[in-house]
């Protein structure tokens, strides 16, 4: 599902942000990917939505190998990659609703879907009461939770989440955890990156730990190592 | 694409307008004044066109006699002219009713002061209608080497007159639409630059769920069509309630060359003038959006 072989990427004249990173995450995979700040991490998120080509090395995502994929095909592969952001990440001008059949709207999905599937994927994530509010209205989990109904209404395979829990208290925080392994056994692979130990400790999931761009860990049912 | 895109598309380029409301209205003022010179200019231009073609289809060549001619002269010389392949009709105006057309035409009120004399009383003529106004000159020579003809007037140089008048302003016309039109696509281009980066977070987040190129520049080309269209029917409405109030003050102020000042109507003009306005203010629109959208909308 992600295959990452013998990458690295480095901007401009610095050290290399990814250095020789190589990785397998299988289908319907939970997976936390931890590590401090310049870790590489999100440069690790961007290669997998291409917004970034490696230095080298090659990136597999759904099958498709990012660095030949040609310019004008990269929004139909980020229709099979969802994707929610520590800062949520919602148009403030628009309701729960309109935000999350946007994501719907803009890849041409014809209106009866929309009206269908938005309602069910509000309801999933435990909104279906709340449809009409503004984003402002709502509390930082609940605008989480749009957003993950928002990068989940289009069915993605695979859900990357970069920090979801960042701004958020330890109670939402665990209640937008419980929504991603529900997401999860529903069969999405599920890609986290976090610096919450206490979350990452708790699930017992597959951890990859980074450090200055390289992995230094990868453990089936591990926990999350500090820094020396 | 799909309606209810269609429809997103066209209600986000509308939010769009609202959203940079100076830039918006200096756009469409810009395009606006683009336009409306446009539409002055070639209602000037279609009139004077038209004119010049009334003015040749009228008389092209008249031909005058030596002093003291014979009538049966006269006649010989209108049959030799009759005979000619260039000419289509001939007419013989006499000394009389030249004097009569001249006081209808140009004296009017102080027709009296002349009492019962002819000053045009050796100006019979001949009113020569051509084919085709190009075979003049080759007429002009003939007849000037008839014996009996004192002399020959080419009407065609007031058509000549006209045609040099349009294309002056023809070429005024063309410079000063050039320049406010590098205006409009400047003006159009920064408020698209500034609906671009209000709009960069929404954009950003486009372009992560998987909208297409298209999708994400067409509000935007939308919005700059809309203002470019908004920009051009101002003007149009404009100029077509001054069009007539216009014609009318021209003809009355200068009702002396009434015979030579005949305006198409509003609705002869605008035929024309609609489509090319509509046309150039959606082209401002379009090209400038389009010229800002491939520079700052790498998707």
């Amino acid at each position: 599902m992600i295959i990452l072989d013998k990458v690295s990427k480095a901007y401009n004249k610095g050290a290399p942000a990814l250095n020789d990173v190589s990785l397998h995450i299988e289908k319907g995979e939970f997976v936390f990917i931890v590590g401090d700040s310049g870790a590489g991490k999100s440069t690790l998120i961007r290669l997998l939505l291409r917004e970034e080509i490696p230095t080298s090395g090659k990136v597999f995502v759904n099958n498709t190998d990012l660095s030949k994929l040609k310019h004008r095909k990269i929004p139909i592969f980020r229709r099979g990659v969802g994707v929610v952001f520590q800062d949520f990440r919602l148009l403030k001008d628009r309701n729960v609703y309109e935000n999350v059949a946007f994501a719907q709207l803009i890849v041409q999905k014809p209106a009866k879907e929309i009206r269908r599937n938005v309602p069910a994927m509000l309801s999933m994530v435990g909104l279906a009461e709340k449809y009409k509010a503004r984003p402002k209205e709502l509390s930082g989990g609940e605008q989480q939770r749009v957003a993950l109904a928002r990068a989940l209404v289009n069915r993605p395979p695979i859900l990357l989440c970069d920090e979801p829990t960042g701004n958020l208290d330890p109670k939402n925080s665990w209640e937008i955890m419980k929504l991603l392994e529900e997401i999860n056994r529903r069969g999405t692979t599920v890609v986290v990156v976090t610096h919450n130990s206490e979350i990452v400790n708790a699930m017992q999931k597959r951890v990859i730990t980074m450090r200055r761009g390289v992995i230094v860990s990868d453990e089936k049912k591990g926990g999350y190592i500090y820094e020396d | 694409m799909r309606i209810s895109t269609l429809w997103y598309t066209l209600k986000q380029g509308v939010k769009n307008i609202f959203r940079n409301k100076i830039f918006s209205l200096a756009t469409i003022a810009t395009i606006a004044a683009c336009v409306f010179l446009f539409s002055i200019f070639f209602s000037v231009v279609v009139n004077f066109q038209h004119m010049v073609v009334q003015a040749q289809s009228g008389v092209a060549v008249t031909v005058f006699f030596d002093e003291g001619i014979s009538d049966d002269k006269i006649v010989s010389i209108g049959e030799l002219i009759s005979q000619r392949a260039e000419v289509s009709n001939i007419e013989f105006i006499s000394a009389d009713k030249a004097w009569e057309s001249f006081k209808t035409d140009y004296l009017g009120e102080y027709v009296d002061t002349f009492g019962d004399d002819n000053p045009l009383e050796d100006c019979a003529s001949y009113e020569i209608y051509l084919n085709d106004v190009s075979m003049q000159e080759s007429l002009v020579e003939y007849l000037n080497t008839i014996d009996g003809v004192s002399k020959v007037n080419q009407s065609v140089m007031a058509a000549t007159m006209l045609s040099s008048m349009n294309s002056l302003i023809g070429y005024v016309a063309i410079g000063i639409i050039g320049i406010l039109f590098a205006v409009s696509i400047f003006l159009i281009s920064n408020t698209v630059a500034i609906g671009i980066t209000v709009r960069k977070e929404e954009i950003a987040i486009m372009k992560l769920i998987g909208a297409t190129d298209f999708v994400v520049r067409s509000p935007f080309l939308i919005e700059g069509l809309l203002l470019g269209l908004i920009g051009a029917g101002i003007p149009l409405g404009l100029v077509y309630v001054l069009y007539n109030n216009v014609v009318e003050y021209v003809v009355n102020r200068f009702s002396a060359l009434s015979s030579l000042l005949q305006f198409l109507t509003v609705q002869e003009v605008f035929v024309t003038l609609i489509p090319a306005a509509v046309i150039m203010g959606a082209g401002i629109g379009f090209v400038g959006s389009f010229i800002t959208v491939r520079k700052n909308l790498r998707v």
